[in-house]
């Protein structure tokens, strides 16, 4: 979808703000908040993509006027309503009122202690890569109202496959519920003019990571 | 309260903000209907508090430094590199590492969210997954550097990676000049953050002793 949360190229928004000895939490509530979100969706309960729809999806106001953590609230709301796990009227009460659904697993202190890596985004290859590095590709042009990888900025433009990442679960799939539908992953590499125009710093060059259906042969 | 906004409330004993008040509230619902461990969340914070941060990634990359077959690994497969130096810290697939050189310098952003390398730099700063650092670092990198402080010459190449997907980005920063003979331990006081994500340059070994 073309949210606020697909920033770059934007203006406006001003300096970078660098904070000196940034603590990992400025209040006792964030680390609950990412503690909760770890949780759950090692529980199983969503995939990281429902995470960032359920963000994308905030109004563009609440959006920008939230923090980091705060938005993270507000996704999780979402997505536990969304799925049946909790209630509205849970949430206002602060307690369970109804049994609860079962999940695949729950995240235990002996699993955390064990070392959290992140899960493995891999997926059974379905079909043999159609670009390899070298090759010259033009991303689509699509405007989902649904979830996308695929930056504003970067779309109808003239890059070079540079990496290829083996095939994995298309977010554009796992966030509207239609399953992983694997697909392969590419590093494409395009010229800073091709995206800004011609006034672009010549020495830049932008990657994104673009998932097969992103691509066309150029 | 005064000269506090309801985004950034701060904790005054009893005197809880709503934001405190509904995060609580969804803690315990998770809680009694057995969906969380409240001390498995203890644990997750802990982690991130106390055990998984920057200097990490400044293990490794100091290690590149000075192990040319494993900087060579690295560059290879960050993955399974950084899984055989087991008391640095497990990291899942995915990990990419990509070489600042004189002719070119790295940059990593995520313009969408705030994908970041969390196994080896830790939560990524508020900075990071700021708009100001989301919009401007595709287009304009080198006033980016600016904001930060860090000039690079003309003619350096600047490749700003941006993680759209689940890959994940550090930059090994170039070495120092002046460092030769120096061990892990001491290269890696040299590797800030910043360097690993391409916004600053290690440390001199002039800027360490200041």
């Amino acid at each position: 979808m073309n949210g606020i949360h697909d920033m770059g190229g934007m203006d406006g928004f001003g300096k970078v703000e660098v904070e000196a000895n940034e603590p990992p939490f400025h209040e006792r509530w964030e680390g609950r908040v990412l503690a909760m979100n770890r949780s759950m969706g090692f529980a199983g309960a969503w995939h990281i993509d429902d995470t960032r729809y359920a963000q994308e999806t905030l109004p563009p106001q609440v959006y920008l006027a939230a923090s980091y953590y705060w938005r993270w609230e507000l996704a999780m709301e979402k997505n536990l309503i969304r799925r049946g796990l909790v209630t509205p009227e849970e949430l206002a009460a602060g307690h369970a009122l109804q049994p609860a659904k079962p999940l695949p697993r729950k995240l235990t202190p002996e699993v955390v202690a064990a070392g959290l890596t992140r899960s493995s985004f891999f997926r059974q290859q379905q079909g043999p890569a159609r670009f390899k590095p070298g090759d010259r590709v033009r991303t689509v042009n699509i405007n989902p109202q649904t979830h996308t990888r695929l930056p504003r900025y970067a779309r109808d433009k003239l890059g070079v496959v540079e990496l290829i990442h083996g095939c994995h679960a298309y977010p554009d799939s796992v966030a509207t519920d239609r399953g992983d539908d694997p697909q392969w992953l590419y590093t494409v590499v395009f010229d800073g003019r091709e995206i800004w125009g011609p006034d672009a710093d010549p020495t830049l060059t932008v990657s994104i990571d673009a998932f097969e259906p992103y691509l066309e042969p150029a | 309260m005064s000269g506090h906004d309801h985004d950034h409330p701060h904790e005054h004993g009893s005197e809880l903000s709503e934001t405190q008040l509904r995060v609580r509230a969804l803690e315990t619902v998770l809680t009694e209907k057995g969906y969380v461990d409240p001390a498995a969340l203890d644990a997750i914070v802990e982690t991130y508090e106390t055990k998984v941060g920057p200097r990490n990634g400044a293990a490794v990359v100091a290690k590149a430094w000075s192990d040319p077959a494993f900087k060579q690994a690295l560059l290879k497969d960050a993955t399974a590199a950084v899984n055989t130096l087991g008391h640095v810290s497990r990291v899942g697939d995915h990990l990419v590492a990509v070489e600042n050189t004189p002719q070119r310098h790295n940059m990593i952003v995520c313009t969408l969210c705030s994908c970041y390398p969390w196994e080896v730099l830790g939560l990524p700063p508020v900075w990071y997954k700021s708009a100001p650092y989301r919009s401007r670092a595709v287009k304009d990198p080198r006033g980016v550097l600016a904001d930060f402080g860090v000039e690079l010459p003309k003619d350096t190449e600047i490749r700003v990676w941006d993680s759209t997907a689940e890959t994940r980005f550090l930059v090994l920063p170039m070495r120092p000049a002046g460092t030769e003979g120096w061990s892990e331990e001491r290269l890696a006081a040299l590797v800030t953050r910043d360097s690993m994500i391409g916004t600053g340059l290690a440390r001199t070994p002039a800027e360490l002793a200041q």
